[in-house]
C-alpha cells in the first residue's frame, strides 16, 4: 500500500466548477448511436434473410417434383415427365475434366509465380495479367472457348469444349488462391530444406506443396463450386437443353443442369417453372454441399498448427 | 488540496489474471502524477481504467475497488464512459492522428461533443498551447500524416487539449519519438500543468523526475510506494523503489 | 520476402548452369520447372486471345457498321429488319440493371460490413460470415428464376405497371448477388484500419457510431470505393440473372418497371438461337463483348489502382 503525497488530502471537488464552451448532447447522440446500431444490423440480417428467403420459396415451389423419377429421366416437352439426367451426367463429366485442366495449370502456375520465378517485371506483368483476368466477365470466356476450343481447335459443341472453356475462366481464381496458400507457408520452412542441400524444386516438393495443400485444395473447392452454378459460357460454346442421351464421347454434344434450369425457368407455364425449382434443390444442394466442404477444410487448417 | 482523480483499493483483471491488485492512488488538480515501474506491472491498465478505454479489451474485468473522477464513479452503471472520456482526454503511446487534415483532425472531437465556439480559434489556441501552431499554421489542411512523429504526438496532444479536459492521460507519450522531439514534449507538460491535471505512464524514469510533481512506483500489479516525485528518487521509503530506482532491476 | 526472392533468383540460375556431376538429378527438374513456366504463361495467352479474338471478330462487324454509328445509335435492332446497330440502348439498360443493383448492395454491404468489422462478436462473426459467403456461391441462374416467380410479383403487386420482364427485378437480384462481395471487402477494409485509430477517436469521446462514421469510413474510403467500383463491374458483367429477369427488348428508357436488354442479355440471346457464323450478327455479340470487356477491365483497373495506393496508407 502506498502513502499519499502530503499535498493531497482528501475532498473531492463537484464537477459542476468547470465551465466551458461545450453544450451537453450525450442524450441525443446515445439515441442516434442506437438508431445506427439498429440500422446496421439489419443490414446484416437483410443478407442472410435473402438466403432464407430463397431457400423457403424455391424448396415450395420445386419440393414435390423432386423424386428418383426426376433424376433418372430425360428431358421432355411434358413437364411431369421430365428429368434432369442428361443434365447430372453433362455437369458431373464437364465438372471433372474442368478440375483436371484447371489445376494441372492453375496450381502449376501458382508453383512457378510463388516459388520459382525471378520476381522481377515480367512476373509483376504476369500478376497484373491473372489479376485482370479474374475481372473478366464469364460471358467472355464463352466467347473465348466459341472462338478458340469450338472453332478454331475444332472440337465442336461438345463437352471437351465447354471443359476446356470452364477451366480457363476459373483458373485465375485457381491461380490466386494457390498463391495465397503458397503465401502462407513461412520462409523458415524453405530455408531449413535448402540448408540441408535440397534444391529449390525439392524444397518446393517435398516441403512447401504439402504444406499448403490444404489451402490449395480449399480454394481449388471453391473455384468448383463456382463453375458448377455457371451457365452463361457454356450457352456461348453450345450448350443445348434437349438432350435425350448419354454422352459417349468426350466430343458429343452437351448440356449442364445449370442450361435446363435456365431453359425450364425461361418457359411461361408453370408446371416448367416447377420442376426449374425441383432441378435448382439439386444444383443448390450440390454447390452448397462443395461449398461446405472447402469451409469445413479452411476450419480444420485454421485449427491447424499456426505458423 | 482537493481530488479530481482517484482509484480505490483497485483490483483489475484480465481474465483470470489479476493485473492490478488492490491499488489506491489520489490526484489532486494542475499536478502532473507519473506513474512508473517495470514491463507488465500494470501501470498502463490503471491508467486506462481512468478513462474507461479498457472496455474495449473483451477479458478486461473490473474485480473489486472503485474510481473516481470527481464526484463521480466512473465504473458505475449509471455513467456513460463517454461523458468521462469527455472530461479525460488521453495521449496514446504510438502518435495517431486521423488520416485527415489537421484542422479536422482539432476539431472532429468537439464538433461532435457539442462545441459552441468558434472553430478557427480553437484550432489556433489547441495548437499553440501544443506548441505546434507556428510550424503548421500555414498547412492546416495538409494531412497530419504528413508530419513529423514528433509533430504528430503533439498534434495528439492539441487534439486532446481542443476538447477543454480536466484530465489528461499520457501513455508513455513519448516512448516512440527522438530525443529532440521527447524534450519538446516535456517542455510541454510543464507547461500544461497550470490548467490540466496530468497523469503520465513513462517507462524513463529521468522523465519521471523532470515532469511530475507526483510519482507512484508500480510493481507486479501493487502500488509499492506513491508520494512527492523530490522524495521518491531522493529518499525512497521502500526498499524495492530504490532498487527500481538505482537500476537494480526494471 | 526479400530472402525468398534472393532465394528464388540464385537457384533458378543454379539450375539452369548446373553441369558435369550433378547434371543428371537436375534434368527432369528443369523440365518440371519449364511445364510451371508455360502453366503460368498460359494465363497470358489467356489474356491475348480473348484480346485477339474480340479484336478480329468485331472488326469484321465494324466494316460493315461504322465504329461511330455503333457508339452512338440509339437504336438496337439487330435480327430484325430494317436492321440498327446503335449500342447505347443496351448500354442504357447495362447501366440502369448495375446502378439499380448498386443502391442494393452499397449501402447494405457498407452496413453488414460495419456491423462485422465493428460490433459483432467473435462468435456472431463465426456464424455471419459463412452464411454470407454461402449466399456468394448460389448461382446467377438461381436468382434469375428467384427473380422471375418472386421478386416480379412482388414488384406487380406494389407497381401494378411493372412488366413480366422487368429492369427492376433484375437489379435486386443483382444486388443481392454482389451484396456479399462488397461486404467482404468493406469489412476487410475496415478490420484493415489499426486499433490506435479507433483507441484515438473513443479517447475524444466519441460514440461506437461517431467512430464508425466519422473515423473508420473516412480512414477506409478508397477500399470501400474500390469495392463498390469492383462491385458495379461484376453487375455489368453479370448474365444469366439479367437475361432470364430483364427481358430482351432494347429500351433506351430510365424506367425499371419496363423490360430492358443489357448487353450481356443479348449477347445470351443470340447465342442460344440458330445464327450462323460469319453473319452480322453473329458478328455483332463480338462487338458488344468488346464493349462490355472494355467497360469490365476499366473498371477493374480503377478499382485495382485505388487498392494500390491504399495499401500503403497504414506502414
Amino acid at each position: 500500500m502506498s502513502t499519499t503525497p502530503e499535498n493531497i488530502s482528501g475532498t473531492t471537488i463537484h464537477e459542476a466548477e468547470l465551465e466551458t464552451s461545450f453544450k451537453d448532447n450525450l442524450a441525443r447522440r446515445r439515441v442516434e448511436a442506437a438508431i445506427f446500431k439498429a440500422v446496421i444490423l439489419l443490414a446484416t440480417f437483410f443478407a442472410m434473410a435473402i438466403l432464407a428467403t430463397l431457400v423457403w420459396r424455391i424448396s415450395a415451389q420445386g419440393w414435390a417434383w423432386l423424386n428418383w423419377n426426376f433424376m433418372t429421366s430425360f428431358p421432355s416437352r411434358v413437364a411431369a415427365r421430365a428429368g434432369i439426367l442428361s443434365a447430372l451426367v453433362g455437369s458431373a463429366t464437364i465438372i471433372l475434366l474442368t478440375v483436371v485442366f484447371a489445376v494441372m495449370l492453375g496450381v502449376g502456375a501458382a508453383i512457378y509465380l510463388e516459388e520459382l520465378s525471378p520476381k522481377n517485371k515480367l512476373s509483376q506483368f504476369i500478376e497484373l495479367n491473372i489479376s485482370n483476368l479474374s475481372g473478366v466477365p464469364s460471358l467472355v470466356y464463352g466467347m473465348l472457348g466459341l472462338a478458340v476450343f469450338v472453332r478454331l481447335l475444332g472440337f465442336g459443341r461438345s463437352i471437351m469444349a465447354a471443359a476446356c472453356t470452364l477451366a480457363m475462366m476459373i483458373l485465375p481464381i485457381i491461380i490466386i488462391s494457390s498463391r495465397e496458400a503458397l503465401r502462407t507457408v513461412p520462409p523458415s520452412i524453405r530455408l531449413a530444406a535448402l540448408a540441408l542441400g535440397a534444391t529449390k524444386w525439392q524444397t518446393t516438393w517435398h516441403h512447401v506443396i504439402p504444406a499448403a495443400s490444404p489451402g490449395i485444395l480449399t480454394g481449388i473447392i471453391l473455384a468448383v463450386s463456382r463453375a458448377m452454378g455457371e451457365a452463361a459460357p457454356l450457352i456461348m460454346v453450345g450448350g443445348v437443353t434437349y438432350i435425350a442421351f448419354l454422352p459417349n464421347s468426350l466430343f458429343d454434344s452437351f448440356t449442364t443442369l445449370p442450361i435446363q434450369i435456365f431453359n425450364w425457368a425461361g418457359r411461361p407455364q408453370e408446371e416448367f417453372q416447377a420442376i426449374a425449382a425441383a432441378a435448382i434443390i439439386v444444383l443448390v444442394a450440390l454447390v452448397l454441399v462443395t461449398n461446405g466442404v472447402a469451409i469445413l477444410i479452411r476450419a480444420r487448417l485454421e485449427n491447424r498448427n499456426r505458423w | 488540496m482537493d481530488i479530481v482523480i482517484a482509484a480505490k483499493n483497485l483490483t483489475l483483471a484480465y481474465g483470470d489474471k489479476n493485473i492490478v491488485k488492490n491499488v489506491s492512488l489520489a490526484v489532486g488538480p494542475r499536478t502532473v502524477t507519473a506513474l512508473i515501474g517495470p514491463s507488465g506491472c500494470g501501470k498502463s491498465t490503471l491508467l486506462r481504467t481512468f478513462n474507461r478505454m479498457n472496455d474495449f479489451v473483451p477479458s478486461f474485468r473490473l474485480v473489486s475497488g472503485e474510481i473516481n473522477y470527481r464526484d463521480l464513479n466512473v465504473y458505475s452503471e449509471k455513467v456513460d464512459p463517454v461523458y468521462i472520456r469527455r472530461r479525460v482526454g488521453m495521449v496514446f503511446q504510438k502518435p495517431n492522428p486521423f488520416p485527415s487534415s489537421i484542422a479536422k483532425n482539432i476539431t472532429w472531437g468537439p464538433s461532435i461533443n457539442g462545441f459552441t465556439g468558434d472553430y478557427d480559434q480553437l484550432v489556433e489556441s489547441s495548437l499553440r498551447r501544443a506548441a505546434l501552431w507556428d510550424e503548421v499554421k500555414d498547412k492546416l489542411n495538409s494531412s497530419g500524416l504528413a508530419l513529423s512523429g514528433g509533430q504528430q504526438q503533439r498534434l495528439c496532444i492539441a487534439r486532446a487539449i481542443a476538447m477543454d479536459p480536466d484530465v489528461i492521460l499520457m501513455d508513455e507519450p513519448c516512448s516512440a519519438l527522438d530525443p529532440a522531439s521527447t524534450a519538446r514534449i516535456e517542455d510541454l507538460m510543464t507547461d500544461l500543468r497550470d490548467r490540466y491535471t496530468i497523469l503520465i505512464v513513462t517507462h524513463n524514469m529521468q522523465q519521471a523526475a523532470r515532469v511530475s510533481e507526483n510519482t507512484a512506483f508500480m510493481f507486479q500489479g501493487e502500488m509499492v510506494e506513491y508520494s512527492n516525485t523530490k522524495q521518491i528518487f531522493n529518499a525512497p521509503k521502500q526498499r524495492l523503489t530504490e532498487d527500481y530506482i538505482m537500476g537494480r532491476f526494471g | 520476402m526479400s530472402t525468398t526472392t534472393a532465394i528464388a533468383n540464385s537457384d533458378m540460375s543454379a539450375i539452369t548452369r548446373t553441369g558435369d556431376a550433378r547434371l543428371k538429378i537436375r534434368w527432369h527438374e528443369l523440365a518440371v520447372v519449364r511445364w510451371l513456366q508455360i502453366c503460368a504463361w498460359i494465363s497470358v495467352a489467356t489474356t491475348i486471345a480473348i484480346v485477339a479474338i474480340l479484336v478480329l471478330e468485331s472488326s469484321a462487324f465494324f466494316a460493315v457498321v461504322p465504329v461511330w454509328n455503333f457508339l452512338t445509335g440509339t437504336n438496337w435492332s439487330p435480327l430484325i429488319d430494317p436492321r440498327s446497330f446503335g449500342v447505347l440502348p443496351l448500354i442504357t439498360g447495362t447501366l440502369v440493371v448495375s446502378l439499380g443493383a448498386s443502391l442494393i448492395a452499397v449501402p447494405i454491404g457498407l452496413g453488414s460490413a460495419i456491423y462485422l468489422a465493428e460490433y459483432a462478436s467473435p462468435t456472431t462473426r463465426r456464424f455471419i460470415k459463412p452464411t454470407i459467403e454461402l449466399l456468394a456461391g448460389i448461382p446467377s441462374v438461381v436468382f434469375g428464376y428467384f427473380a422471375v416467380t418472386t421478386v416480379t410479383p412482388f414488384l406487380q403487386a406494389i407497381f401494378p405497371s411493372t412488366e413480366v420482364f422487368n429492369a427492376a427485378s433484375a437489379a435486386i437480384v443483382l444486388g443481392f448477388m454482389v451484396l456479399p462481395m462488397i461486404t467482404s471487402l468493406c469489412d476487410d477494409a475496415i478490420r484493415a484500419a489499426p486499433r490506435t485509430l479507433r483507441e484515438g477517436g473513443f479517447a475524444l469521446a466519441a460514440t461506437k457510431a461517431e467512430v464508425s462514421i466519422g473515423i473508420l469510413i473516412p480512414a477506409s474510403m478508397s477500399a470501400i470505393m474500390a469495392s463498390f467500383i469492383l462491385g458495379f463491374s461484376r453487375a455489368i458483367g453479370e448474365t444469366m440473372a439479367v437475361a432470364l429477369a430483364a427481358g430482351s427488348t432494347p429500351n433506351m428508357s430510365l424506367n425499371p418497371l419496363i423490360s430492358m436488354q443489357t448487353m450481356t442479355g443479348y449477347i445470351v440471346q443470340v447465342a442460344m438461337g440458330d445464327v450462323p457464323h460469319g453473319t452480322i450478327e453473329y458478328q455483332s455479340i463480338f462487338a458488344v463483348a468488346a464493349a462490355l470487356f472494355v467497360m469490365t477491365l476499366i473498371l477493374n483497373l480503377l478499382s485495382q489502382f485505388i487498392v494500390r495506393r491504399f495499401a500503403r496508407q497504414w506502414e
